[in-house]
């Protein structure tokens, strides 16, 4: 039987921002992104915004009427990474096994080191203790047998608390549960359950696995196997870098997109970062896959082809716009885009070459172009070097995906 | 505030510990820190901010500095 913590910094951004901030301790505190570029979200409350009901996700004038007088602050991601960073320097102090989930939670399995610091609870406190002095954070721990009951554990009890989910006596905690809590029951195979009557975790576990893959399919099994506590996922070592399946970026302007050229604009620099991206990874893609959201928040993504595997930000941006014209017909301006490139494979693999084209060594052309380019920008900084359609609307094209974003959701399933 | 912000003189030691050794007051006084207490890793809830915190004697009164990555500060 393994012993696994989920450690959960609470209410991470605001947090951090309340202790270097402390006379905003006892106000209602808000992390909220710029609404001057249409970013206004709430990303992180403190406990005092959470008890007037502001949620994570909801739009800044929804969080002021129910918190009139909420301080909204806006994100430092430099300062939230160092605090990861700190925070996950003390976990290794029990274990090497630590798997980051996101910027705020980490997996750890202290199964090996229970013989040097004592069982899973006092390796929690001890954490916990840790934190609090050394970070001025609190975090809350959930200590099971499991990845998923370990997370779910983690949850229950917020703030500074730990929480026990032992393989003897799991049902009694875990089985009476509203469905909803389980990893990976989001907002539609909840509808599902509910329809079958599933609406605790201790029924989905108790119901025959046939009739759940019948109706969902493998997540049926999977889902099964979670509420059984039969989930043997391995918390990974940092540096067991899983294979890349797609790499994308995407973005919500800080207007509507009212027409194929200004789409083109904003395609183009979240292509170069794609791009770019690969490049990093020696990777390149065989396909490009667009998203596209209109103003009523509508969403659809298509794919395609390319001709031959790429690095190349011209090739994907190409493709990106073909995809547009061909699927979009501007019955609505669009809200959000995003470009992703598919169909990964190494840089350096075999590809198919064309019979009729010479089209080999323009590319060679350009592909030295495109690492002179990354090389001046890595010395000089990004915006040294811009395409000159970067300047036609700076609004639209002042970002910078690549390196502003550096924080990646990410899946259970590696 | 509560926090204020400090020239320090810091001694490096080959183990790569700083020590710090005196103080620059707002006025321009220096004090010489006669005794580090305690040494270690710690939030300032009071002042705000994280580092290594230092205990520190200094003509015989009780005073709390930090380094938050060579910015030092000292709780009121």
């Amino acid at each position: 039987m393994r012993t696994i913590l989920h450690v959960d910094l609470n209410n991470f951004y605001a947090s951090v921002e309340c202790l270097y901030r402390p006379e905003l301790r006892n106000l209602p505190v808000a992390v909220a992104g710029d609404p001057e570029n249409r970013h206004g979200i709430i990303l992180a409350k403190n406990m005092i915004a959470k008890k007037l009901g502001v949620k994570t996700g909801e739009a800044l004038w929804e969080a002021k009427l129910k918190a009139p007088g909420l301080v909204t602050m806006s994100p430092d991601f430099a300062k939230y990474l160092r605090f990861s960073r700190l925070a996950r320097k003390i976990y290794y102090d029990y274990t090497d096994q630590v798997e980051p989930f996101g910027i705020d939670e980490c997996w750890l399995d202290v199964t090996g080191s229970m013989h040097i610091f004592g069982d899973g609870k006092t390796i929690a406190d001890a954490i916990r203790q840790r934190v609090k002095e050394e970070l001025g954070v609190s975090v809350s721990i959930g200590v099971s047998f499991n990845k998923i009951f370990a997370k779910l554990g983690s949850d229950m009890k917020k703030p500074d608390a730990t929480t026990l989910i032992p393989y003897e006596g799991f049902k009694e905690i875990v089985w009476p549960l509203p469905v909803e809590d389980l990893l990976y029951v989001g907002k539609s195979t909840s509808k599902k359950l509910h329809n079958f009557g599933l609406t605790t975790i201790g029924r989905l576990a108790q119901v025959d696995v046939n009739v759940l893959t019948n109706n969902l399919g493998k997540w049926g099994e999977v889902l099964w196997l979670f509420a059984n506590g039969l989930d043997t996922a391995p918390v990974r070592k940092i540096d067991e870098h899983t294979a890349v399946k797609s790499i994308g970026n995407g973005t919500t302007c800080p207007r509507d997109l009212v027409n194929n050229e200004d789409v083109r604009l904003v395609f183009t620099v979240l292509a170069e970062s794609v791009a770019a991206r690969l490049r990093d990874y020696g990777l390149k893609c065989t396909g490009v896959q667009i998203y596209l959201r209109d103003n009523l928040l509508y969403s659809c993504t298509r794919q395609g082809q390319l001709k031959s595997p790429s690095y190349l930000s011209t090739e994907i941006i190409a493709k990106a716009v073909e995809l547009l014209a061909a699927n979009y017909s501007w019955q609505r301006p669009l809200r959000s885009i995003g470009v992703r490139a598919i169909g990964l494979v190494t840089e350096k693999g075999n590809i198919q070459l064309s019979l009729f084209d010479n089209i080999d060594e323009e590319r060679e052309r350009q592909e030295s172009l495109v690492h002179t380019i990354d090389s001046i920008r890595s010395r000089f900084g990004h915006g040294s070097l811009l395409r000159a359609s970067c300047l036609l609307d700076s609004r639209l094209t002042a970002f910078n995906p690549k390196e502003d974003h550096v924080i990646h959701p990410v899946s259970f399933f590696k | 505030m509560p926090r204020i912000n400090l020239t320090v003189n810091v001694r490096h030691e080959i183990s790569g510990n700083a020590i710090p050794t005196s103080i620059v007051w707002e006025d321009g006084r220096v004090f010489e820190i006669d005794k580090i207490l305690d040494m270690r890793k710690a939030a300032s809830l009071k002042a705000g901010g994280l580092g290594i915190r230092y205990i520190c004697r200094i003509c015989g009164k009780t005073v709390v500095l930090f380094n938050d990555d060579g910015l030092w500060f000292m709780e009121r």
